[in-house]
């Protein structure tokens, strides 16, 4: 088996207590699986269970059966059931996950939101920054605003830089939710070359995009996850 | 060890490990059957509200309460495990002045109050044998200037100083001797919401830097989702759901976590 994901028989459901436990099935039966160099886009209206199955990926929503199967260093991890030291350690060599909003922390300078994922691989911290000017120059942050904090910016900026974040690391999966929601013309284009790059350079990627144009330019493949809805 | 130990990691070995811990308070359970492994470099978040046995917890494992059952074990600079409550009087001391930090929500109760800055972050120094005045004064002031305080003041008393300088002072006073565990209760409690986020920023960056271990007691889940990899809820003295901080805190199981999660006001 060659591919990076293997998902087979996944399912979610989420029991809300505080609303008497109701029930409320999300996914079901979700199986595919993702080679490296290939993008597979999520299609599906909303409420479908995209992002959910994203999460599931991530290892930020639980399982409630099935499994997620990521290659790990040359090894098949299950995320449905790893411990949480090897999700950590999978995050950190394996999946990249660019969220839709960026979870900003107070007073960090963009420079060094963008650069963070790679200094805690262990990259020296001016060879990091170096990386995320260029990646912030690409995606059009102008310089003088590197040294501010992000969550002064627009969304649009915040969308960036969120990307630029998401895009430093040489990990061998990333997974996108919407990442081109907010951006003007010029900027999705600069997403597309930089999910291109990513492919040409053996990235597995799993992306939600809603947009149909970018859709058609970055998919190798796409996966409708009506077919996953569980029946309530 | 034995000889394949040494092939690992140590990150790949536990630090802590906690096995059925409990403490009673007569009939009252305060904290019961907890049990869990903390590694090198881990912050653990234990969270729940007042009453719940979070701070009790913090005291069993810090060796400063005797449990009523179960045991701690730490695993000691030489590498071997050793059970908390069978340790002599001298290799406490050691792990109190050298190996653990243990950050109070009242500064008070950690810093002393009446001498200078510089003083209080170089007793701890004192204490494990350096006794070069002009060193101590260097390493106290570099650590003044790592947690932003200006090093005008080391002469200062704490005092003198603000709620938020007062706390940061107390963390270079424990992250001196370069401790492998460092315990915090409530760090960030009774400070303004701008002095906390410099705090937390600060304690982020120190415990990434230095790969400090951590176990953090808070009742505020925007501290945990800041700053600990996993986290345990706990309820009338049990844990009752334990995972990643993001995967407990975005995909609450228990009715209980679901409650703490869905109490937070939006900002």
């Amino acid at each position: 088996m060659t591919a990076m994901i293997d998902i087979s028989n996944a399912e979610k459901t989420f029991t809300m207590h505080l609303q008497g436990g109701v029930q409320l099935p999300v996914v079901r039966g979700v199986s595919f699986q993702v080679e490296p160099g290939e993008c597979v886009v999520l299609s599906g209206p909303s409420g479908a269970g995209k992002s959910s199955i994203l999460k599931m990926i991530f290892g930020n929503y639980r399982c409630d059966g099935g499994r997620i199967g990521i290659r790990h260093r040359g090894n098949l991890v299950d995320l449905a059931s790893a411990e949480p030291r090897q999700v950590l350690s999978v995050r950190r060599d394996t999946i990249g996950y660019v969220s839709q909003f960026l979870r900003a922390v107070p007073r960090v300078a963009t420079i060094d939101v963008v650069a963070e994922p790679l200094v805690v691989t262990g990259t020296a911290r001016t060879e990091a920054r170096e990386w995320a000017g260029r990646l912030l120059r690409r995606l059009n942050i102008p310089e003088r605003l590197w040294a501010l904090p992000p969550s002064t910016f627009s969304g649009g900026e915040q969308q960036r830089v969120n990307i630029a974040r998401g895009f430093i690391s040489d990990l061998p999966i990333l997974l996108l939710d919407e990442p081109t929601a907010s951006l003007d013309a010029a900027n999705r284009a600069v997403l597309v070359e930089l999910i291109d790059e990513k492919k040409r350079n053996g990235v597995a990627m799993v992306a939600i995009v809603h947009d149909d144009e970018i859709r058609h330019l970055i998919a190798d493949r796409i996966v409708d996850v009506t077919s996953f809805a569980s029946v309530a | 060890m034995a000889e394949p130990e040494t092939a690992m990691r140590d990150n790949d070995r536990p630090l802590l490990m906690a096995e059925g811990l409990g403490k009673n308070y007569g009939r009252l359970a305060a904290c019961r059957d907890v049990s869990f492994v903390l590694y090198p470099g881990e912050v653990l978040a234990i969270v729940g509200e007042s009453g719940s046995g979070k701070s009790t917890l913090l005291q069993l494992l810090s060796a400063q309460l005797a449990a009523s059952a179960g045991r701690v074990s730490y695993r000691m600079r030489d590498g071997v495990m050793r059970d908390l409550a069978a340790l002599g009087e001298a290799e406490r001391r050691f792990l109190f002045r050298t190996d653990w930090g243990f950050v109070h929500q009242d500064p008070a109760l950690g810093l002393r109050m009446a001498v200078s800055a510089g003083a209080n972050v170089g007793e701890r120094l004192m204490a494990v044998g350096w006794n070069h005045y002009g060193r101590i004064r260097d390493t106290a002031s570099s650590w003044l200037e790592r947690v932003e305080i200006d090093t005008a003041r080391i002469d200062d008393a704490p005092r003198t100083y603000s709620g938020g300088m007062r706390q940061r002072l107390q963390i270079a006073r424990n992250l001196v001797t370069e401790p492998r565990l460092v315990f915090m209760d409530e760090p960030t409690g009774g400070l303004d919401v701008s002095v906390q986020a410099r705090l937390l920023d600060l304690m982020r960056n120190l415990v990434s830097e230095l790969g400090l271990a951590a176990i953090v007691v808070t009742h505020d889940l925007a501290v945990a989702r800041l700053l600990s990899h996993r986290v345990m809820v706990m309820k009338g003295g049990r844990v009752i759901e334990t995972g990643l901080t993001d995967q407990v805190l975005d995909d609450p199981h228990e009715p209980y976590t679901q409650l703490l999660v869905s109490s937070i006001l939006p900002a």
